[in-house]
């Protein structure tokens, strides 16, 4: 049940949002869509879930296009939530998830248990414009897995909750991979996709211009963050050969340096000019990836 | 059970539980039960019961009888007294409410009745061309014996002239008939313009309610929107013949208890008497077809808009068209044979109701009636392919969007290339 993306490519008149875009989503992974505003991922998701034919290229799911015939195995939370303000939330999602070819008794029960797991049971016969915007949301998500879908779109699943809730969105997402489910999600906050996603795609202008595993990917960036909090001044580390980029805190330096032997080179010359209160080295985040692979472009 | 029915049931149902909907059933229901007691509620609103009292003041002491009689001819609800006192006492009287108006009857030089006619207020004409009518035919024949004529003579000077109308095409509908005919497709047509209206709007302001609130875009990943759209169009469709259903049975039984009042009254002239069979066959194969013609183009107009609030400015021109279909129906009514009627009722936005109207008051031939059908048809099915497309690329669209620009962006999202 791999899913495929082979030189996708949509157009809308003379804009181009997805240009040549080829992944490979194994089965029971959890895919991370990184991209700006208007990257064309939710242009992507929409051409997964066959809302929108592709202008060239071909998406298969197990070898097969997606489409209505296998819609009840797939479940999808769109950008824009979107629910009946007016319906109560248990006919809400026994209506959508009996569209997805579930029972309504067996929509029910479900129902019941991720309300239990959200700790919100008590808003099953509540309307949903009655609800929080973060309550309204994790109805948006049941609505999603209730009919326990073999692939799963998550377009921008954290956006708009607090950090308790976040957590709680997580831990039922990491649930439903560990029961095998293939999870593509979206997302503006890097850690949330460094944190869960083995692979990950930054998409820009509609190109991939990162692909691969976590690990691979950090790799090949090469550079590396340094940190160093001392008591002596650090700024004329700034203009020291192999650093790419400083910022100068509280306590110290940031720095950005091309590879570890900078980092080496760097702690001999200021091992002698007094005490070093830390010195760490550590793997470029992924946020540092995005801004230099996104914003390299915009330039 | 397939995601049709679940669509359509879920919109009927749903529709079914609305206030508004409930709401407007009731009115509805109580205008129908109204309409059909009509005669005893006006009953219950007259005191007097139905009874209007006039003082008669004679001048003459000869008038009060044979006036009396005349009157009773013509109106047995009004009852004369004949007041014995002063001018200003009568004036008082009326005043005070114990009659509805004073009538003062004299003779003039040439011996002829004259009268004044005193009330409250001159409102109320009915009465008063009842006791003129009266007095009028007191004084001819009064002249007529000052002349000496003879009853016999009488009698042919007021015999009306024998004038009769026929029509020489075979199968013509007589006056009589027409005049029920006319009665029956005006009820009708209200029904049907109405009802387009109404549920042609329910069904834009439907779709356009699913996306904005983006509920959309989840349903349209499970369901196509081709799918979708056509189980909601039956499922208010479904609603419309229930709530029609109500207000036709309601009508028809109330209609059967007061039957005997409403004959005599105004419903009566109408002729609801006996409805034809063919007229009401006629009426819902143009009813459903009308509704299905206006609620494929509501439901495709629906889905450009991305609020709500620019709904109303999207189905205006539809909105337009029933009008103005339903004018030229209403012009239809008295000229129901005019050129223009006949050619309009080949254009498919006017046929359900004109077409209606033609086949409900003249007799045309079926092969007309079945082209006119026919077209409808036709134009259902193109509408329906082509809404469905606009309808697919439509629900995704959102942003600005209320010109009819935006066919054009919509069909071009569902495009391959």
């Amino acid at each position: 049940m791999v899913l495929k993306l082979e030189h996708v490519t949509k157009r809308f008149g003379n804009f181009t949002a997805v240009d040549d875009l080829s992944l490979v989503i194994p089965e029971k992974e959890m895919f991370g869509f990184l991209g700006a505003n208007g990257a064309g991922k939710t242009t992507t998701f929409r051409m997964i879930l066959g809302l929108l034919d592709p202008s060239g290229g071909k998406i298969t799911w197990d070898g097969q296009p997606i489409d209505y015939s296998t819609s009840h195995l797939v479940g999808y939370l769109p950008e824009e939530r979107g629910l009946y303000p007016k319906l109560k939330v248990r006919d809400q999602i026994v209506y959508l998830a009996r569209l997805r070819g579930m029972q309504k008794s067996e929509a029910l029960s479900e129902l019941i248990s991720w309300l239990d797991r959200f700790k919100i049971p008590e808003y099953e016969n509540k309307k949903v414009e009655e609800l929080s915007k973060g309550n309204q949301q994790k109805i948006q998500f049941i609505a999603a897995v209730v009919h326990k879908p073999k692939l799963l779109i998550l377009d921008e699943p954290f956006s708009g909750l607090d950090p308790v809730n976040v957590e709680m969105l997580k831990e039922a997402v990491l649930a439903l991979k560990e029961s095998g489910a293939t999870i593509v999600f979206s997302s503006h906050r890097m850690e949330h996709v460094e944190e869960m996603c083995e692979h990950l795609c930054i998409l820009h202008k509609g190109r991939p211009v990162v692909h691969g595993t976590l690990k691979e990917i950090k790799r090949s960036f090469g550079k590396k963050n340094l940190v160093i909090h001392a008591d002596f001044p650090l700024n004329f580390l700034k203009n020291y050969p192999g650093v790419v980029k400083s910022k100068p805190t509280m306590e110290g330096i940031h720095l950005q340096i091309e590879g570890e032997y900078i980092a080496e080179k760097i702690l001999k010359e200021i091992v002698s000019k007094g005490f070093i209160r830390k010195f760490a080295l550590e793997e470029p985040s992924l946020n540092d990836i995005f801004i230099e692979k996104v914003g390299a472009s915009y330039e | 059970m397939n995601n049709f029915w679940i669509i359509l049931f879920h919109t009927y149902i749903n529709k079914l539980k609305t206030k508004s909907f409930i709401i407007t059933t009731l009115l509805t229901v109580l205008i129908v039960l109204a309409l059909t007691n009509l005669t005893n509620i006006i009953a219950i609103f007259d005191k007097s019961g139905g009874k209007e009292n006039v003082a008669v003041l004679d001048e003459t002491s000869q008038l009060y009888e044979p006036f009396k009689k005349q009157v009773s001819t013509i109106n047995k609800d009004i009852k004369l007294t004949l007041f014995k006192g002063s001018e200003t006492e009568a004036e008082e009287a009326v005043e005070k409410g114990n009659y509805q108006g004073m009538i003062q009857l004299g003779l003039n030089k040439e011996n002829l009745p004259l009268a004044t006619y005193k009330a409250r207020s001159i409102a109320d004409s009915s009465l008063f061309t009842d006791l003129q009518t009266s007095l009028q035919q007191l004084k001819t024949m009064l002249a007529a014996s000052q002349i000496h004529l003879s009853p016999v003579q009488l009698e042919k000077l007021y015999e009306p002239v024998s004038f009769t109308k026929i029509a020489l095409e075979k199968n013509a509908k007589t006056e009589e008939e027409l005049n029920q005919a006319r009665g029956i497709v005006y009820v009708l047509l209200f029904i049907i313009y109405f009802s387009v209206i109404m549920y042609a709007n329910m069904i834009a302001m439907e779709v356009a309610t699913e996306k904005s609130s983006r509920v959309m875009e989840i349903l349209i990943s499970s369901v196509s929107p081709i799918k979708q759209m056509f189980a909601k169009i039956i499922g208010i469709g479904l609603l419309s013949l229930t709530q029609l259903a109500v207000f036709l049975s309601v009508g028809y039984f109330s209609f059967k208890q007061n039957m005997e009042s409403l004959k005599e009254g105004f419903l009566g002239v109408y002729g609801f008497g006996d409805i034809p069979l063919g007229t009401i066959i006629y009426a819902v194969i143009f009813f459903i077809l009308g509704y299905f013609l206006y609620a494929t183009l509501a439901a495709f107009l629906g889905s450009l808009v991305s609020r709500i609030e620019d709904v109303q400015q999207m189905i205006t021109p539809m909105t337009l068209l029933v009008v103005a279909g339903f004018m030229i129906a209403m012009f239809g009514l008295g000229k129901p044979d005019a050129p223009f009627i006949t050619v309009t009722s080949f254009i498919p936005f006017f046929t359900p109701m004109i077409m209606f109207l033609r086949v409900g008051m003249l007799t045309i031939p079926v092969w007309q009636a079945v082209a006119g059908i026919a077209v409808l048809v036709a134009t259902i099915a193109f509408l329906a392919i082509f809404g469905a497309r606009v309808y697919r690329g439509g629900v995704l669209m959102y942003g600005q969007s209320n010109s009819f620009k935006d066919i054009k962006r919509a069909l071009q999202l569902t495009k391959n290339k």
